[in-house]
């Protein structure tokens, strides 16, 4: 869908105004409304309803939207939290519109609010928080080991030299193979912050909105993949510990990355991702990961944030359908070259790096 | 009953009876042909609420994938592949052949010849309905009391079944827009809104945007499933049409969908040409 709107959208004119006002203002009455419902399930447990075969029913759609950080940005260094009042206001400076500068790609890109993808058109938790890390206890990622950083700059180093060669040296989600934010972990993302989850006897399935793999969990404690069979998700098992579903994920192909890690720094075969899903509320749900890669990191580290029920639907998000962006991107880079060569020149970046 | 007093209303009153176990005689035995094809439910499982339970790993043992009407075994697209490469014969899941319209069937015929670049599979699109249904790869039916999620091991593919009728599709799709109902122990999903370019099989059969699916799902005991999808497109065809061909459930240990993300599996096929081509290979040849 994305990519199939891209021409459709291409508007003359050397400024255009991102966000839109009105909206901005419907959607903090929403978010407030959302910080009033967590508000009250902090309060008193809440205990969630059964599903016909006995699980406590996570079921629905859910989004991940949030303002909040990965990590904990220097200016609060020392802080975990904000107070409300500074919350509201970083909201607010989310939601602000924001010009584009002409001449750059997101000045040629569609506008996201046109579609309902930008992130102010959904619900979202505000959380007073300063980072969804909230292990180590500084809001920050642990630094990876020193090979795993060195091999990870020669990584990014390449790419940015090559990745507009092929479609093989493009980033996954160019190439609609995965998109980081699938994980597992799943990670709030630009728009379509949007999953379901639907449980049936013996199994949960999570389907992130953008791309919808179902990723099926079973719960009958059946052992992981043989170490042969790699899996772009991983191959998920999961269990309940009283009112949490715990997944356990493992097989990691070795060439995906958890979105907010350094650039370049691919999860290894050896990972291994646990969920914590719990319901707090009628329209809350509360998701914590644990990320251990012995290959990147020496120890452990751990996010969290809350997902807010939305209104359904889940559209079919048809990317490799729709992927003439690809193709466009790719002439493109061709294009530039020859001119390059024509002025005898070499393009020392055919293609600015798109900003994600 | 003021008109029986009306001795001429009489013979009209039987004429009537007639005509009427006319219409229940020709209903019955249409009904019977309809059963004779059909084979009945057999049930071995139900779910809480009393359902059929059809949840599992299916998949199709037939070579519909190649060429869903009859056909021998011939040559395949691919003279490099050799054998490998070779389409496998099968019996059709159509009865006799599908009721093309002259000009579909030339279109059949032209997608046929250039199956090897425009048969949507090569390029890892959704295979639609009823294609991902006897893919050759497993796929999953989740079932509970509410909406059946089907999912297709091919190129991740899935579908909501909505067991409370939601109409029209909002937009159209790849995989389509199904309502679904059980009828007795069967269950029947009616599928619009696909986008209209998918195919049939590898042979070049296809359909429109304004294709009609009517799937029945027939449980037969524990490990099998009789599959049945009537098309109707009047845009290609000249009445509706059948299919019709078992599914077998995966009974391994821990049976499991694994991955088919084909998407880079086509990505030298789609995109190759526009690849930077290594120092010189755009050179003239030297003299």
């Amino acid at each position: 869908m994305r990519r199939q709107l891209v021409d459709a959208r291409r508007r003359p004119g050397p400024m255009k105004l991102r966000g839109d006002a009105p909206l901005a203002r419907v959607c903090a009455a929403v978010i407030l409304t959302a910080l009033a419902l967590g508000a009250t399930a902090a309060e008193k447990p809440f205990k969630a309803p059964r599903t016909s075969d006995g699980q406590p029913d996570l079921q629905g759609y859910w989004t991940n939207n949030t303002v909040v950080p990965l990590q904990r940005p220097a200016a609060y260094a020392d802080r975990a939290q904000l107070t409300e009042a500074e919350a509201r206001e970083r909201l607010d400076k989310a939601l602000e519109p924001s010009e584009t500068e002409a001449g750059t790609d997101a000045d040629v890109h569609y506008q996201l609010t046109d579609y309902g993808l930008d992130i102010t058109q959904r619900k979202m938790n505000l959380d007073t928080r300063t980072a969804a890390i909230v292990d180590p206890p500084d809001g920050k990622l642990p630094a990876p080991l020193p090979t795993a950083a060195a091999k990870a700059k020669e990584r990014a180093d390449y790419t940015r030299a090559h990745q507009y060669d092929s479609a093989q040296t493009l980033n996954l989600s160019v190439r609609c193979i995965v998109w980081p934010h699938q994980g597992p972990p799943i990670m709030p993302t630009g728009y379509n912050s949007n999953l379901e989850i639907y449980q049936s006897p013996g199994y949960v399935t999570i389907i992130t909105e953008m791309m919808p793999d179902a990723r099926i969990v079973p719960l009958d404690g059946r052992p992981h993949l043989p170490g042969g069979v790699k899996q772009w998700l991983g191959d998920s098992r999961g269990h309940w510990d009283g009112n949490t579903l715990v997944i356990e994920t493992t097989n990691y192909t070795g060439r995906t990355q958890v979105p907010g890690t350094p650039a370049g720094l691919l999860l290894t075969p050896d990972a291994r991702v646990t969920e914590y899903l719990e319901r707090t509320g009628a329209d809350t749900l509360h998701y914590r990961f644990t990320v251990e890669d012995k290959n990147l990191w020496d120890r452990s580290w751990t996010a969290e944030y809350p997902l807010v029920r939305i209104d359904g639907m889940r559209f079919e998000y048809a990317c490799q359908e729709g992927n003439y962006g690809l193709a466009n991107t790719l002439s493109g880079a061709r294009v530039k070259e020859r001119e390059a060569a024509a002025q005898g020149t070499t393009p020392r970046d055919p293609v600015p790096p798109p900003r994600r | 009953m003021a008109h029986s007093a009306r001795p001429i209303r009489a013979p009209f009153r039987i004429i009537r009876r007639r005509v009427a176990l006319l219409v229940a005689f020709c209903a019955l035995a249409i009904g019977a042909a309809a059963q004779a094809q059909s084979p009945k439910p057999v049930v071995a499982k139900r779910t809480a609420s009393g359902k059929p339970d059809i949840s599992g790993i299916w998949q199709a043992m037939s070579a519909a994938s190649f060429n869903i009407e009859d056909h021998a075994a011939t040559f395949g697209p691919v003279a490099a592949l050799g054998a490998q490469g070779a389409v496998p014969p099968g019996f059709g899941v159509v009865k006799g052949q599908i009721p093309y319209l002259p000009a579909a069937l030339s279109q059949r015929d032209e997608n046929y010849k250039n199956r090897l670049t425009a048969d949507p599979e090569v390029k890892c699109y959704r295979p639609g309905v009823p294609r991902a249904t006897y893919m050759p790869q497993p796929f999953q039916i989740l079932q509970t009391d509410g909406d059946i999620l089907i999912a297709y091991q091919y190129a991740n593919a899935l579908r909501t079944v909505f067991m409370k009728d939601r109409g029209e599709a909002p937009i159209d799709s790849w995989m389509g827009w199904s309502n679904g109902h059980w009828e007795g122990d069967v269950l029947v999903v009616d599928v619009t809104g696909q986008i209209g370019q998918s195919w049939l099989d590898r042979a070049g059969n296809f359909a429109t945007a304004s294709l009609h699916v009517v799937e029945r799902y027939i449980p037969q005991g524990s490990d099998h499933l009789w599959y049945e999808a009537t098309l109707e497109d009047p845009a290609v065809f000249s009445r509706p049409w059948t299919i019709s061909l078992p599914l077998y459930r995966h009974v391994e240990p821990n049976p499991q969908l694994l991955e088919f993300k084909c998407e880079e599996f086509a990505e030298e096929l789609l995109y190759g040409h526009l690849a930077k081509k290594p120092e010189g290979a755009n050179a003239p040849p030297a003299r």
